[in-house]
């Protein structure tokens, strides 16, 4: 049976506030999810609860059906997730920042082919202090190549990369779904993916009128 | 475990890069210690009484200023989202990073403490017991620091809110290991109070990584 991953009747309250709430998708094997939504509409959010990072306030996100909290190891070794921040240590190099990450998760294979791929393999050495911001970036998305994760969840990965590292990106994540991976991801510029679902979070996101108004 | 060995050499590997983080807990040990003969007098009796009391308190405080390096940089970069999120237990992840924690703050204080217990003028007698007392006490207090690092984490103020979570929770460590150096200095049996001590880390070896962990799912939350 082909892997898939549902989130049921989501509601997400951050703080004291209700995000969003009656959020259901479907995400199937080779599927991608794309989140659009104005700043503030929990696509973070929800990522982090498909990460089981965070647990819904109501409703339940399920592999194959079976809640990921049940499991929450099976559900960390299947997943990958690039956040906002590039968990990049200064003081390590890019291969050794990278290879902690791959070996953490037991599956250290191809630590210097996802350096190359994303154009890091000049750098290998390199203490991650100097990189800039967009390299930085290209680190934390090279964790997606040297781990073999079924579930890619990525929090805004265009941010800060040239259009070189985006059409890298794009690459990956196209032969990442030939293969039967799937991705979730944020995002606010256009990445293209081919054929992929977009869950616009707008429309759950539950009615704030002083924010509205301010945003206005 | 692999998780265990690849998160102790890597803090471990971080703390010889940023070698004056280390450094600095040991050094504050030394400097706060080497007052208290200027403060107190130099009458070597007075000394004396109160050397083993000083090492204390001062390994107390060492340890203390040293704990925000546990966690706070791995919040603060993300990745503590990903340590939560990786496939190895979070438990078996803290006991790695409070041991790299010990080795890089607590093994240094064990190695000056023979410094400050000669300026202090701590009776010859007392030597071993102190250097016995610190080496099982020192990881109780990484251990228990541990919980309060990651409680803290995210809090305005983290670290007066972590002192005064902690300094009050390592008060037994503070008691037996005293009294195993005076018992020592007076010439009588240190065994019961070093027993003590070693039971307040048999304790805190299982319950402290537990504790830290849940903490630390909830800072990520």
């Amino acid at each position: 049976m082909p892997d898939c991953l549902t989130g049921q009747d989501l509601s997400c309250i951050r703080g004291e506030r209700l995000v969003f709430s009656g959020l259901s998708f479907r995400l199937d094997a080779g599927g991608a999810l794309v989140l659009r939504g104005p700043n503030g509409s929990g696509k973070s959010s929800l990522l982090r609860l498909v990460a089981g990072l965070a647990r819904p306030a109501a409703g339940a996100v399920a592999w194959n059906g079976r809640d990921i909290a049940a499991d929450r190891a099976a559900h960390c070794a299947r997943l990958a997730y690039v956040g906002h921040a590039d968990a990049v240590k200064p003081a390590l190099t890019v291969t050794e920042n990278l290879a902690f990450w791959a070996g953490l998760r037991g599956d250290s294979g191809d630590v210097a082919h996802a350096l190359a791929r994303l154009g890091l393999d000049r750098h290998a050495q390199v203490a991650g202090r100097f990189l800039s911001s967009g390299e930085r970036r290209r680190l934390a998305l090279a964790q997606l190549g040297a781990c073999r994760a079924r579930l890619w969840l990525l929090d805004e990965p265009a941010v800060g990369l040239d259009r070189a590292a985006q059409a890298i990106l794009e690459d990956m994540i196209a032969a990442h779904r030939r293969e039967g991976g799937m991705v979730a991801l944020s995002t606010h510029t256009e990445i293209a993916l081919g054929e992929a679902d977009s869950l616009d979070l707008a429309a759950f996101t539950v009615a704030r009128p002083a924010l509205e108004a301010e945003d206005a | 475990m692999p998780g265990f060995r690849h998160m102790l050499l890597r803090d471990l590997r971080l703390a010889c890069r940023q070698g004056v983080d280390a450094f600095m807990a040991v050094a504050f040990f030394i400097v706060a210690g080497a007052l208290f003969p200027l403060g107190v007098g130099p009458e070597p009796g007075v000394l004396a009484r109160i050397a083993g009391g000083v090492i204390w308190v001062n390994a107390l405080l060492a340890v203390l200023l040293s704990l925000d390096r546990l966690f706070q940089q791995d919040y603060e970069d993300g990745s503590l989202d990903l340590l939560v999120l990786s496939p190895a237990p979070l438990e078996v992840t803290v006991i790695a990073k409070t041991a790299a924690h010990w080795l890089t703050t607590g093994l240094p204080l064990i190695a000056a403490s023979p410094l400050l217990a000669v300026l202090l003028n701590l009776p010859a007698a007392a030597y071993p017991v102190l250097l016995a007392a610190m080496a099982i006490g020192t990881p109780s207090l990484s251990l228990i620091g541990a919980v309060g690092a990651a409680l803290s984490l995210g809090a305005r103020r983290g670290g007066v809110l972590m002192s005064l979570l902690v300094l009050p929770l390592y008060i037994p460590i503070l008691i037996f290991g005293v009294a195993a150096v005076d018992a020592a200095a007076m010439g009588l049996s240190a065994r019961p109070h070093l027993l003590l001590l070693g039971a307040i880390l048999a304790a805190a070896l299982p319950l402290a990584p537990w504790a830290a962990a849940a903490a630390l799912r909830q800072a990520t939350e």
